[in-house]
């Protein structure tokens, strides 16, 4: 690259970690702080420049540095490397801004915790796993980084060690992805062994069979589609993808993530990590496009995501897990706008991307602007909350940015993006993806209105002394608010499709003014509702639609069930009904099995002793006996 | 003498010096420094491995041994002192060498006969290296032998529980596997008709199919039986559960590997028909232990049961990568021998520190311990990551090269059907992971539990050493795989080329 080499951007962040997380934090929590805000604030930058040369220079991908790192055969090698093409800068980009973000943030906000030294070096080994999951030049490294990142995810919900509910959410997430990661690793296997059989000459002859460059060739794609397994092989893979995407039916894990520190839900839990599922999608793009089954399932799962989570976003009390339901409903957006893309109508995959770029944005902002809000009043429940937007008019305001662009309200970010995609599902023919999605805006800017309302309107409803008023945050918990506001109002008009498309390079798509229309009209329809119902300190209409809606309500709210159903599989089925009965069976038939061949021998042995008279009698009698038996024996079968 | 009989001596060496030392603290000393030396002249002969021209062996199934040494001994039952390394054996070597150092600093709170019990440590590592560097069957068995019998005493004496019964029950199942071996190697000399008991002359015979149907079963359940071959592995669990710290730690790092280690070296090298007729057999007998030992570590209650569980799984991995019979395949079993001797290493040395603070294993009477000791938690969080196959450590190398190897497939058997084992095996990283962090969460992490904990101590100075030297080697073999496998691929061919011939 023009300035440093790019594996650079890789070795900033982890060399943080090592030296706040083996020395630097031992002695000085604080330093770590700053060490490694200034170590992402210099990759920040780097990764802006190396986007804006990128883009200007006009490349389409560039392998800018890679090493030998596991040798499965000599035909079979992994490399461990650093990738740039467009879809790889634009996650840079987006990665170290947030992470930069919300490493400011945190030095406000994690400045009385006593684990300040561990938290950072936490944030450092995150933003070194997903930048290398990012810049993978292979299946393979993404997936040893996708791992990293899910440790780094568990470390980081579990920070509140002590604390039962942190330490079992972590757990939970690094199992339920990990359960997912069997399938994309299983998936990787596959396609491994589908490349080998891939005989391309001269491409073949230069990529291993897991490099993307060979895997996204059109003409290795063919080969691989005419095998008959690619299908199973992506949907394999899109195991993976749902399981750190959070897809319906693995998404139960994101909500309990809350438990970590509000800066680390606002990147790793909203813009960065729970992405990677649709940044695994488009990274294999190519080959998706070959398998139309795969998509199709893509584009379902994706859609019923974002309807799934909408719905039981409206009814959580929890400011951050709305939030979360919030993401699950964006993430299937993004998820189902790539599956209706395809080379036929491309507009879907920019579209997925774009709302992915501005989606962290505001989305970040949002989870910032909630823990703001939770430094002031203590508490997450938005009922205890209220009236806040006298005494804190910084958050008030980017909180209501980020609340009007995730709405879809012109001319903020949201409404390009969500625009977008909705375009992409009508023009590809995809009804029934355009009408839910319509609807997912509509209930989108309801629940967004609702926390909104109930959080800065109205009176106060806390329960704390009421000569306490709570106050603004400090300015290094502001000024990141205030910088992604500006984000979140600018980056929607970004000219996006310039720098990212699938198939062929198509202009800024113009509005399609049918589906402004309706997007806006969902989305009015949506706050004002919300305004109706939750801007005063009176909520018997809320009352009235909750007890109208009955037994249906409590079942949302109680998100279906899901965490139930997974906790009876889980322990009265794996653990009781299986592992039970194996560590039973182990002591007690195949160990008593042991002991009772031993206790068998030892009677045995001691029956045997019975003829052991020391009677030297007993003996001639047994020597007579035998004597004769052998000796019949002998003329029986010699004459 | 050469320098792999410098190797094999170093430890009985020492153990002898220590029956002449007087005072316990010089009979540590002398422990300490024998394992010193022993791992740098370990690192002294990788250096030369490397490093010298390699033997160029013009029969692409004979093995390239280096150092070698021979001598005859029985010259009239063709029995020679023949030792030599290649790739396999120089990986086991090294791990050895790290485990024994480690365990004497492990260990180093033994007071009760101490001079018996570090000079019998150091007699079954001697066995171990000897085993590791024979390549004459008969040499081979008493080297074998002489690591089997001394872990009677270490665990009759000097471990816990119902440890005569456990001890006993070891040494009995150990010994039917000798059994097995011997009938086998005797089957082997005889029919092979050279009168020998040279490895690399009996690898030049092409015994009938009949005779390897019936002798690679016997050789591979025999060795299966010191590598936990389902349904062979109850020896295990008690054993590592009454076994003092460092016993256990030789045990399950090394002494279950020379299971692993004979199968592929022996077994299928010797008898590559038979491993063919058997392979797929043993694979799903495997498959079984993977699946079997990791769920059946869920329902443990003792840290040492969990432990000894999730080795019976990994150790499972190790014959699932020989039966695999496949280039990637067996080094992703040399790997995670490697793999699984340091992790477990680090394991119960871990469960030993850990025990002597709490005075209990069971893991519900703990909690919050890592508020406390915030050394040993992270360290025992970075074993359990080892063992659920976390890249950049070293599980992760080795088990996907098993999983690659299984999924590939041999030209010998039907590939669907290797393809659903992989599958079943590959399930038990999920496994893995419910119950590391079961089980660990429930010792470190929540809040502390029983307020005595609040007055424990973090690791000291001896226990930092040694478990920071673990761990570093887990991060080794994991970021720096290459190493490893250069060392090991060039071993691995002759045993492929045999197979294909």
């Amino acid at each position: 690259m023009v300035l440093l080499p790019t594996w650079m951007i890789l070795a900033i962040p982890l060399l943080s970690f090592i030296i706040n997380g083996l020395f630097v934090r031992r002695f000085s929590g604080h330093l770590a702080a700053k060490i490694g805000t200034i170590a992402i604030g210099f990759n920040f930058l780097f990764s802006l420049a190396l986007a804006y040369y990128f883009f200007q220079s006009g490349e389409l991908s560039t392998l800018e540095w890679h090493t030998e790192w596991l040798r499965f055969q000599s035909n079979l090698i992994i490399h461990i490397g650093v990738m740039i093409d467009p879809l790889s800068a634009m996650m840079l980009v987006v990665v170290n801004t947030i992470s930069f973000f919300v490493h400011i943030y945190s030095l406000g906000y994690m400045h009385d915790d006593e684990g300040v030294g561990r938290f950072f070096s936490y944030l450092s080994l995150f933003t070194f796993s997903m930048l290398g999951l990012v810049v993978a030049p292979n299946l393979f490294q993404m997936y040893v980084f996708w791992e990293l990142v899910g440790v780094s995810s568990f470390l980081l919900i579990g920070f509140y060690y002590t604390k039962p509910s942190a330490v079992s959410a972590a757990k939970k997430a690094f199992i339920v992805t990990r359960f997912a990661d069997l399938g994309f690793l299983i998936g990787i296997l596959l396609l491994g062994y589908l490349g080998l059989s891939v005989n391309q000459g001269q491409i073949s002859s230069v990529y291993s069979p897991l490099d993307f460059l060979f895997l996204n060739n059109p003409d290795v794609g063919l080969q691989l589609a005419s095998s008959g397994l690619l299908t199973t092989g992506l949907l394999l893979i899109f195991i993976g993808a749902a399981g750190k995407s959070a897809l319906f039916p693995l998404h139960i894990w994101l909500p309990d993530a809350m438990e970590g520190p509000t800066p680390v839900s606002a990147l790793i839990h909203a813009a960065t990590m729970v992405v990677a599922g649709v940044y695994l999608v488009a990274r294999l793009f190519p080959l998706f496009n070959l398998a139309p089954v795969a998509l199709e399932v893509v584009s379902w799962v994706g859609l019923f995501t974002s309807l799934f989570a909408a719905v039981i976003a409206c009814t959580q009390d929890d400011i951050k897990r709305v939030l979360a339901f919030s993401t699950l409903s964006q993430i299937g957006y993004m998820i189902f706008a790539l599956g209706v893309a395809s080379d036929l109508y491309p507009l879907g995959y920019t579209a997925s991307l774009f709302h992915l770029f501005t989606h962290a944005f505001f989305k970040a902002l949002l989870f910032l602007g909630a823990g703001s809000i939770i430094h002031a009043v203590h508490t997450n429940d938005v009922w205890q909350m209220g009236g806040l937007k006298k005494y804190m008019p910084i958050t008030h305001i980017t909180f209501l940015v980020a609340v009007l662009s995730i709405s879809g309200i012109f001319p903020f970010s949201g409404f390009f993006s969500k625009d977008e995609i909705l375009t992409a599902a009508l023009e590809s023919g995809h009804m029934t993806h355009y009408l839910v999605g319509l609807f997912v805006a509509l209930l989108t800017s309801f629940y967004m209105g609702r926390i909104y309302f109930l959080t800065f309107w109205g009176q106060s409803r806390s329960h704390e002394n009421a000569s306490h008023h709570p106050h603004e945050s400090t300015w290094v918990m502001t000024l990141p608010l205030v910088l992604l506001a500006i984000l979140a109002l600018s980056s929607g008009w970004l000219p996006f499709a310039n720098y990212l498309w699938f198939a062929h390079k198509h202009d800024h798509h113009s509005l399609n003014m049918t589906v402004a229309f309706s997007g806006t009209l969902a989305a009015i329809i949506g706050l004002s509702s919300a305004w109706f119902l939750y801007s005063k300190n009176n909520f018997s209409k809320v009352q009235k639609i909750q007890t109208g809606m009955g037994q249906a309500y409590q079942i949302i709210k109680a998100k279906f069930y899901f965490d139930e159903l997974y906790l009876f599989v889980t322990h009265k089925i794996v653990f009781n009904k299986i592992a039970g009965p194996i560590a039973w069976f182990d002591k007690k038939v195949v160990d008593g099995g042991v002991d009772l061949t031993g206790e068998m021998s030892q009677t045995f042995g001691q029956k045997l002793t019975l003829i052991q008279t020391g009677q030297v009698q007993n003996y001639i009698i047994w020597f007579i006996v035998g004597f004769i038996t052998v000796l019949t024996l002998y003329y029986n079968t010699v004459l | 003498m050469g320098i792999l009989s410098l190797i094999v001596f170093i430890p009985f060496l020492t153990a002898i010096f220590i029956l002449f030392a007087k005072s316990p603290k010089t009979i540590k000393s002398i422990a300490l420094a024998g394992t010193g030396l022993h791992l740098l002249a370990s690192f002294v002969l990788t250096y030369l491995f490397f490093n010298s021209p390699q033997n160029i062996n013009p029969d692409p199934t004979g093995l390239s041994l280096q150092f070698v040494e021979k001598w005859d001994w029985f010259s009239s039952f063709g029995v020679s002192y023949f030792l030599g390394v290649d790739g396999i054996s120089l990986a086991m070597i090294l791990l050895t060498s790290v485990i024994i150092f480690t365990g004497v600093l492990a260990s180093w709170n033994v007071e009760n006969r101490s001079k018996e019990f570090f000079a019998l440590l150091l007699l079954l590592v001697t066995g171990v290296f000897g085993v590791f560097v024979s390549f004459d069957l008969f040499l081979f068995f008493i080297f074998y032998e002489v690591a089997v019998l001394p872990m009677y005493l270490l665990i009759g004496i000097w471990g816990t529980g119902p440890k005569e019964y456990s001890a006993m029950k070891l040494t009995l199942m150990l010994m039917l596997g000798s059994a097995f071996l011997m009938v086998a190697f005797l089957g082997l000399f005889h029919l092979s008709g050279l009168n020998t008991f040279d490895m690399t002359k009996l690898a030049q015979v092409n015994f009938d199919l009949q005779t390897q149907r019936w002798i690679f079963p016997t050789l591979f359940v025999g060795f299966g039986i010191l590598g936990a071959l389902y349904p062979f592995h109850t020896w295990s669990p008690d054993g590592h559960a009454s076994a003092p710290t460092a016993v256990s730690m030789l045990h399950a790092g090394v002494l279950m590997k020379l299971g692993g280690y004979g199968a592929l070296r022996i077994a299928v090298y010797l008898l590559p028909e038979g491993a063919k007729e058997w392979a797929l057999f043993f694979m799903a007998l495997t498959t079984i232990n993977i699946l079997y030992g990791s769920l059946g570590a869920i329902k443990q209650k003792d840290l040492k049961y969990f432990t000894a569980y999730s080795s019976v799984s990994h150790c499972g991995m190790v014959l699932f990568g020989v039966a695999t019979l496949n280039f990637i395949g067996f080094k992703g079993a040399v790997l995670q021998m490697v793999s699984h001797g340091l992790m477990t290493g680090l394991f119960f040395s871990l469960i030993g520190m850990v025990y002597g603070r709490t005075h209990t294993r069971i893991i519900n009477e703990m909690g919050g311990l890592a508020k406390v000791m915030p050394w040993l938690a992270t360290s025992f969080y970075i074993a359990g990551f080892a063992s659920l196959g976390l890249p950049s450590l070293s599980g992760f190398v080795a088990e996907s090269q098993i999983f690659m190897g299984g999924f590939m497939g041999n030209p010998w058997h039907d590939l669907t059907w290797m393809r659903v084992l992989t599958v079943l095996s590959t399930m038990s990283i999920v496994v893995t992971a419910v119950y590391v962090l079961r089980g660990l969460a429930q010792v470190f992490m929540g809040p502390i539990t029983n307020l005595h904990f609040n007055e424990l101590t973090d690791a000291s100075l001896t226990e930092k050493v040694t478990t920071a030297l673990l761990i570093a080697s887990l991060f080794f073999v994991g970021l720096y795989p290459k190493f490893f496998v250069d060392m090991i691929e060039p071993a691995i061919n002759p045993i492929i080329n045999r197979l294909n011939m």
